[in-house]
């Protein structure tokens, strides 16, 4: 059950302020916890990844996807989520 | 936990490569609806497969959202309609049926409308295969396909002699829309149940009442890796086809999962097949370049495309619970933008793409003809590529396109993803008394293999 409750979110493009807490208060407001985060900007390109745990039952994957998603497009990043499993179905034996 | 790379790496496969999961099909048994009514059996089959499937496109839209991964169409196919059609005279209003209900779920297309005749020909067989020109030309959805041969039981001539006549009266049914009809129509040699490819796509009477079959893809994703061992020998290669096939089966199989858990139906196999589009990047043909041929279709062709089919195999299977279908490499020449390249050049025949057959994952498919091919001709053209499946013990196929009105060297513009094909010619000599012959040719011998 752990497993199937976590998501990955990635953030790709130009660095500018307010990605951090755009993305977190988005987050916030779904009851997703933040697990893990990691970022790089290179050259002005922000590049950032978060673990994060989606159990909480008032968590709306779909309508949180919705949000980060349309975030990005008012930000000009690319923001999105997806569940974990991919990453491991394609990286883990 | 996986690194950040591995995360780049998948969003990479996904933007760049064009990875993507190309089919989930749903695969229905009409068995239980068999009746001597035509309307109400008709009725029935509308009703199973329209409650059967009604969340279908909806868990394959909301599984792409949640994972991240385009899972490009969601199919139906049913049992060979000819299994339930024995007791009605024409099974057109099955086909009607079948389409209409395909349109009712969403789904884009719908296989099934079948008979399986490697041995002889049923009354209700025979029938479904000379109503397949009306059938195809009043649907839009619906799929059609003929097994006429197997290694078990030889070739049923009198089948692969209907079956040229249905594929030219086809043609000349749609000759409105260049003989699309012919698209949706798939001769086999040893067809195999669980395919969730279309147009070949039927629910063999051996499977349970309903299950997912999922058909990944990913050509692009095989060529990119390949680009990074330029120059390197072929066990490199080999490799890294392997290790590629077996993530792009891992998603196969993580869809396949998650579909049938959502949808309460159980899981049936992932088709580790690499199914080209027309879109530049996802070209069959450009993996076999990129092994080194300057075109697809010259020497050493048949070579790269056993390699790659094999090794295609081998890095998927390990990454699936079961392995089914077409497994392989697929080689349509419409939906493949260097196949559409190399045939346009000539660099690509016929002749080679039959060679090719002998180790791809199918057969000749979605060629386009000059529209004067006559029936006997694609008869024989059947013949040769039922042969080369029931000696070798593989799954071939024909999907041949003789447009109406077009030449050699003219190009068939179908749009979407059957995108456009260059008219390839065929031998001027005829095989007329050849196939008015009928009658069986014999299962091969499976020993004394030379």
């Amino acid at each position: 059950m752990d497993k199937e409750a976590k998501a990955i979110v990635t953030v790709l493009g130009l660095d500018r302020k307010g990605i951090i807490a755009g993305v977190s208060r988005v987050l916030y407001e779904h009851n997703v916890n933040i697990l893990d985060i990691s970022q790089t900007v290179r050259s002005d390109y922000f590049n950032m990844m978060m673990v994060v745990d989606v159990s909480d039952p008032d968590c709306a994957f779909e309508l949180l996807s919705t949000e980060l998603t349309s975030l990005g497009g008012r930000l000009s990043l690319q923001i999105r989520i997806q569940r974990s499993d991919i990453f491991e179905a394609m990286h883990e034996i | 936990m996986f690194s950040s790379n591995e995360i780049l790496e998948t969003l990479r496969m996904i933007d760049q490569e064009k990875l993507d999961v190309r089919t989930i099909t749903m695969g229905i048994s009409l068995l239980e609806c068999a009746d001597d009514n035509a309307e109400a059996l008709a009725k029935k089959v509308y009703d199973r497969v329209t409650r059967s499937a009604e969340h279908l496109v909806e868990v394959g839209n909301a599984i792409e959202r949640e994972y991240g991964v385009p899972i490009v169409n969601k199919r139906i196919s049913v049992t060979p309609v000819s299994l339930i059609s024995g007791a009605i005279r024409s099974p057109i209003p099955l086909a009607r049926a079948l389409d209409k209900a395909a349109e009712a779920t969403g789904v884009n297309f719908i296989g099934g409308y079948t008979a399986l005749v490697p041995k002889g020909m049923t009354r209700a067989n025979r029938a479904l295969i000379e109503s397949l020109p009306e059938a195809l030309s009043e649907t839009n959805l619906l799929c059609a396909s003929v097994n006429v041969g197997s290694t078990r039981a030889g070739i049923d001539m009198d089948a692969v002699r209907l079956c040229g006549e249905a594929v030219k009266r086809t043609a000349e049914a749609t000759a409105d829309r260049q003989g699309l009809g012919c698209a949706k129509l798939v001769i086999f040699a040893n067809a195999v149940e669980d395919n969730p490819f279309m147009a070949g796509a039927f629910h063999g009477p051996g499977e349970g009442d309903s299950c997912i079959n999922v058909g990944v893809s990913g050509p692009g994703a095989v060529k990119c890796a390949l680009e990074k061992v330029k120059g390197e020998p072929f066990d490199v290669v080999a490799e890294t086809i392997k290790r590629t096939a077996f993530r792009i089966t891992r998603v196969g199989q993580l869809v396949a999962r998650e579909a049938s858990r959502r949808l309460n139906v159980p899981f049936g196999i992932v088709d580790l097949s690499l199914a080209p589009t027309p879109a530049m990047g996802d070209s069959v043909a450009h993996i076999l370049e990129e092994m080194g041929l300057e075109k697809c279709g010259t020497h050493g062709s048949t070579a790269a495309l056993a390699l790659l089919n094999d090794a295609v195999k081998k890095g998927g299977v390990m990454a699936s619970s079961h392995v089914g279908g077409l497994s392989g490499a697929f080689i349509p020449v419409s939906e493949d933008i260097g196949m559409i390249e190399a045939a346009a050049c000539g660099a690509l025949t016929l002749d080679k793409l039959e060679a090719m057959t002998a180790v791809c994952s199918v057969g000749l498919d979605m060629i386009a003809l000059p529209g004067d091919t006559s029936a006997a001709t694609i008869s024989a053209i059947i013949a040769d590529e039922a042969a080369i499946g029931v000696i070798n013990n593989k799954t071939t196929a024909v999907r041949v396109i003789p447009a109406p009105g077009m030449k050699a060297g003219d190009r068939v513009e179908f749009g979407g993803l059957l995108d456009s094909a260059p008219v390839i010619p065929v031998h001027p000599f005829g095989a007329v008394a050849f196939i008015a012959r009928g009658g069986r040719i014999p299962a091969p011998l499976n020993s004394l293999r030379n």
